[in-house]
C-alpha cells in the first residue's frame, strides 16, 4: 500500500468503529462538540510529547509508507490524524461497553432512563436550544 | 529525558489528573477497564503494524529494549496515558456539562449538540 500504509490504518480505525455509533446508538458523534470539547488536553499533550520527540530523535517516520506531507516541527500529517482518530475510537469504545453493561461511568447517560433527570434534563434542554440560546432568552 | 522516562512520567500524570484534578476516577471503574481491554488489543493490531512496517523507527538508545507485538513496551505506557487523559476528560465534559444543566446554569459547553 506504500505510502497509503499510516492514512488507510486511521481510515480502518473511523471504519470500523462507526458501527458503534449507527447500530449500538451511542451518541458520541451526536455529542461532537462535547468530543471535540475532551479531546483538546490529549491532542495538545501528545502532538507537543511528539514533537519533542522528533526533534529528540526518539523515533522518526518512514517517507515511504507516509503521504509525505510534514507539518511545522516534522510531525507527519497522518500523526497528528492518530490524535484525533484514537480518541474517537476510546470514546467509541467506552460508550459501547457501558450501552452494553450498563455499568457507571461517573456521568448520567443521555440515554439513561425515560423518566431519569439526566435523560428530563437531556429533552429540557433541547428544548431550550430550539427556541434560542435557553436562559438569556427566557429572561428577556 | 528519553522515551522511557516520558512515557512513565505520562502515566503518572494522567493518573494524577484522573483522581485529583478531574476527580473522575476512571481507573476505578469496570466500565473503564473493560473498555481499556477492548481498546489495547486494538492498540497492539495497528501499532504491530505501525512499527513491523517499519512506519515508525525508534532509537534503540531511547528505550529499554524489550518489545510487544514489535513495538516497544514504551508504547503501551504511551497508550495508556494517551486513552486515560482522553476518557478522563470525556468523563469530565459530560458530567460538567449535566451537573450545571441539572443547576440551571448555562455553561459554555453546549447542553446538547444530539438533535
Amino acid at each position: 500500500m506504500g505510502q497509503l500504509t499510516y492514512l488507510a490504518l486511521l481510515v480502518g480505525c473511523v471504519v470500523v468503529t462507526a458501527p458503534l455509533e449507527l447500530l449500538l446508538r451511542v451518541r458520541v458523534y451526536a455529542r461532537w462538540r462535547r468530543l471535540l470539547l475532551a479531546v483538546v488536553p490529549e491532542f495538545v499533550v501528545f502532538v507537543v510529547w511528539v514533537l519533542y520527540a522528533i526533534a529528540e530523535g526518539h523515533w522518526d517516520y518512514s517517507g515511504e509508507r507516509t503521504l509525505g506531507l510534514r507539518l511545522p516541527g516534522g510531525i507527519p500529517v497522518e500523526e497528528v490524524l492518530f490524535f484525533l482518530v484514537v480518541p474517537l475510537c476510546a470514546v467509541l469504545a467506552l460508550e459501547a461497553v457501558r450501552k452494553v453493561t450498563g455499568w457507571d461511568a461517573g456521568y448520567p447517560s443521555p440515554d439513561d432512563s425515560p423518566g431519569s433527570i439526566a435523560a428530563r434534563n437531556e429533552r429540557g434542554a433541547d428544548r431550550g436550544a430550539e427556541s434560542g440560546t435557553g436562559i438569556e432568552e427566557a429572561e428577556r | 529525558m528519553n522515551y522511557s522516562a516520558l512515557a512513565v512520567l505520562a502515566v503518572l500524570g494522567v493518573l494524577v489528573v484522573d483522581l485529583v484534578v478531574y476527580r473522575t476516577r476512571m481507573v476505578t471503574r469496570k466500565v473503564f477497564w473493560a473498555a481499556y481491554a477492548i481498546i489495547v488489543t486494538f492498540q497492539l493490531l495497528m501499532n504491530g503494524v505501525l512499527t513491523g512496517l517499519d512506519v515508525v523507527v525508534y532509537d534503540p538508545d531511547t528505550i529499554w529494549g524489550p518489545r510487544i507485538a514489535y513495538a516497544p513496551v514504551e508504547d503501551l505506557l504511551f497508550g495508556f496515558a494517551m486513552v486515560t487523559l482522553t476518557l478522563a476528560s470525556w468523563a469530565a465534559v459530560n458530567r460538567r456539562a449535566n451537573t450545571a444543566r441539572r443547576r440551571g446554569f448555562e455553561t459554555d459547553t453546549r447542553p446538547s449538540s444530539t438533535r
